[in-house]
């Protein structure tokens, strides 16, 4: 048992290690809190001007009724499968490297979430009356249309955001129990409430585990229906370049794909940051890479085999809006987006000393989040700007107002993820004891 | 399509016919389109962000080479589809289907996310980007039947529903039913050449059912199985 043994004393150092974050903030720190908060008060003056005056601030005309915030909607949501595809899925399997990934990674989910459900605020024509979208009970006895495949994605994202706010709090209960004990102050108050007063016993830590085993394969499934919802938002309709029977299976590929990506970009920082690199090690990023590996080829396959069958049909409604992307107006947003998404992780993620070095990881990881956001510009801008009766044929691109709105809600996304380092550990650190125990009790 | 095909099954089924060979593309419609149902005055700036509100609209294609080219002209107005891919998308019920064949906007119930614009293979449904605005003296001449709508909502033709109700009160005031050519909505009415009719297509003798029938009739992108309520002739001239 000396392995076990030294495994015992590793302990106190972990607590320090992992807590440590929590503590005390550097002048860097402030600086990027009020620059955070500067865009987000910028994003927010621009969306209020957009309130007063009208939706008329964007770019958006006839044919283009949906723009950048629809595909940032559907983007965010995307980002926001990182978190429950990697501790979902590597949870169910018995993934032992997970364990220093999946609290970076869920809280990803959150937050991503609600920025996603601002973009649907963002575009609504009279964002004041948003409330119809809500089933409650009232005089004239008007219910939202179910039929509608609005209101199944608004049904489905609250329902994941509410599973993924219960999926990131279940396993924080006994770091929350942690940290109440080491960390004075106002937190204390905090923590002892959010834990639910934990002591640790072998009946709270089965219960524990049984609760965290039944949401997982739970949460994954919603997870995958949420981005089908979401495809199908397109996929139902009867526009060419959406109507397609591929688009929901596309789209949680393509989901999990930013998502990893972005899992990529926090993992470098917090690990750089906090000088965690004996938690997040080359390994981590090794095996992401070959999650990466994964998605890419699933993407391109689907993607080639939608495309295919548009090509090989020749019906000239749909033809006229692959043209446009291949060789067209769209054509080099389409062509930076294969390199991104495609052809730069395929031909980096396949050397295996390029998996083990962390920056050249976080880089893959903006290119392939810039390119799946050109993505989905590209579902929604060309399809709508080609209809089938060809006299306002158009084109569109972002205005300032957008632009502002949509850069305040990323400094927004990174505010709150920048916040919530200093309240919540950032590696579950029972998880990760955990994992050296039985490493230490195999060994 | 079954004649005067109507899923609801009520007295009236409101259609149109566009004769294609009458229409001279000279835009009386729109206009008298604009003045009846209060639409706002978009002005050079949004009519080339292409923003100008239209519930008529004439659409002009060229056909042949310089200098044998025609100008062919298409008025494009809501098809009140009795399968209308615009009704079952919207969240809230504001696009509905009403029991005479009309497809309905209720501007108090939209919330503007616009899936029925996209989803409207003619783009006959139009959005207010900002509150409406008039020149004077035009906001003098508002049309006190018709409401004015707010920033933020979608609206689109109505087939002048003010003037199918004000046709049905006058009929049963009477105590009679309501004639052919008693409803006329504002395009069909200035229409110089009548390229536009109107009717009820229940009344298998009134003009919109004859013209209907003819051999030159077709539906705008028929075979999206839409089931359009304006019928067009084609041109052969």
């Amino acid at each position: 048992m000396a392995s076990g043994q030294a495994n015992w004393n590793e302990m106190p150092a972990i607590n320090r290690d992992l807590l440590a974050p929590l503590q005390g903030a550097g002048l860097g720190y402030l600086l990027l809190v009020v620059l955070l908060a500067a865009m987000v008060a910028a994003g927010a003056g621009a969306w209020f001007y957009q309130i007063e005056t009208g939706i008329g601030r964007t770019n958006m005309h006839p044919p283009i009724f949906w723009g950048a915030y629809i595909a940032s909607f559907v983007y965010w949501i995307g980002v926001s499968h990182s978190g429950t595809f990697i501790s979902g899925v590597l949870r169910l399997s018995k993934a032992q490297w997970r364990r220093p990934i999946t609290r970076i990674a869920e809280l990803m989910t959150i937050i991503s979430v609600t920025i996603a459900a601002l973009c649907v605020f963002y575009h609504l024509g009279r964002v004041w009356r948003w409330y119809y979208l809500i089933p409650y009970p009232n005089q004239r006895e008007i219910w939202p249309d179910f039929r509608s495949p609005l209101m199944w994605d608004a049904t489905a994202v609250f329902t994941y955001a509410t599973a993924s706010s219960i999926y990131l709090y279940l396993p924080l209960i006994p770091d929350f129990a942690l940290a109440r004990d080491r960390i004075g102050g106002w937190r204390r108050w905090c923590y002892s409430i959010l834990c639910l007063g934990w002591k640790g016993t072998q009946r709270e830590w089965e219960t524990l585990n049984t609760a965290i085993r039944i949401i997982t394969p739970l949460i994954v499934m919603v997870m995958i229906s949420v981005h089908s919802i979401v495809g199908w938002d397109f996929g139902m309709s009867l526009v060419p370049g959406w109507h397609s029977s591929i688009i929901a299976p596309y789209f949680v590929v393509g989901a999990v794909h930013s998502g990893l990506g972005m899992v990529m970009v926090g993992l470098y920082f917090v690990r750089r940051t906090y000088r965690l690199e004996a938690y997040i090690r080359p390994e981590h990023f090794d095996k992401m890479g070959k999650l990466l590996i994964v998605t890419t080829l699933s993407l391109a396959y689907l993607y080639f085999a939608d495309q295919l069958t548009v090509w090989y049909g020749n019906i000239p409604d749909h033809m006229a809006i692959l043209h446009a992307m291949v060789s067209g107006l769209y054509a080099p947003p389409f062509w930076t987006m294969i390199v991104l998404i495609y052809l730069i992780p395929l031909s980096t993620l396949t050397i295996p000393s390029f998996r083990r070095w962390p920056l050249g990881m976080m880089v893959v990881g903006i290119g392939i989040n810039l390119g799946m956001y050109i993505e989905r510009m590209l579902i929604i801008v060309p399809p709508l700007s080609r209809p089938r009766l060809t006299y306002n044929w158009s084109s569109y691109f972002p205005s300032w107002g957008e632009l502002t709105i949509l850069l305040g809600s990323l400094a927004l996304a990174v505010l709150l993820y920048v916040l919530a380092v200093k309240f919540v550990p950032i590696i579950s650190i029972w998880e990760e004891k955990e994992g050296r125990m039985s490493a230490g009790g195999h060994g | 399509m079954a004649e005067g095909h109507n899923k609801t099954g009520t007295s009236h089924k409101w259609e149109m016919v566009i004769d294609l060979d009458r229409c001279t593309g000279c835009e009386a419609c729109v206009v008298a389109c604009h003045a009846e149902n209060n639409i706002r005055i978009s002005g050079e700036e949004e009519a080339a962000q292409g923003r100008a509100i239209n519930w008529i609209r004439i659409e002009r294609y060229w056909e042949g080479e310089y200098p044998n080219v025609q100008a062919r002209f298409m008025p494009v107005l809501c098809q009140h589809c009795d399968d209308a891919p615009c009704e079952p998308v919207c969240p809230v019920y504001a696009s509905y289907h009403t029991p005479e064949g009309l497809n309905a906007q209720v501007y108090n119930r939209c919330i503007g996310v616009r899936y029925c614009g996209n989803n409207c293979p003619y783009t006959a449904r139009q959005f207010n980007w900002f509150d409406p605005t008039w020149d004077e003296p035009l906001a003098e001449q508002l049309n006190p039947d018709v409401t004015v709508r707010q920033n933020g909502i979608m609206e689109k033709c109505t087939f002048c529903v003010q003037r199918i109700r004000q046709g049905k009160e006058q009929a049963e005031k009477e105590g009679r039913p309501v004639r052919d050519g008693d409803i006329v909505p504002a395009c069909v009415q200035s229409c110089p050449t009548s390229a536009l009719v109107f009717g009820d297509r229940r009344d298998p003798e009134s003009r919109v059912s004859q013209l209907a029938r003819q051999d030159r009739a077709f539906h705008l992108l028929e075979a999206l199985g839409t089931h359009p309520a304006v019928t067009y002739l084609k041109r052969i001239t």
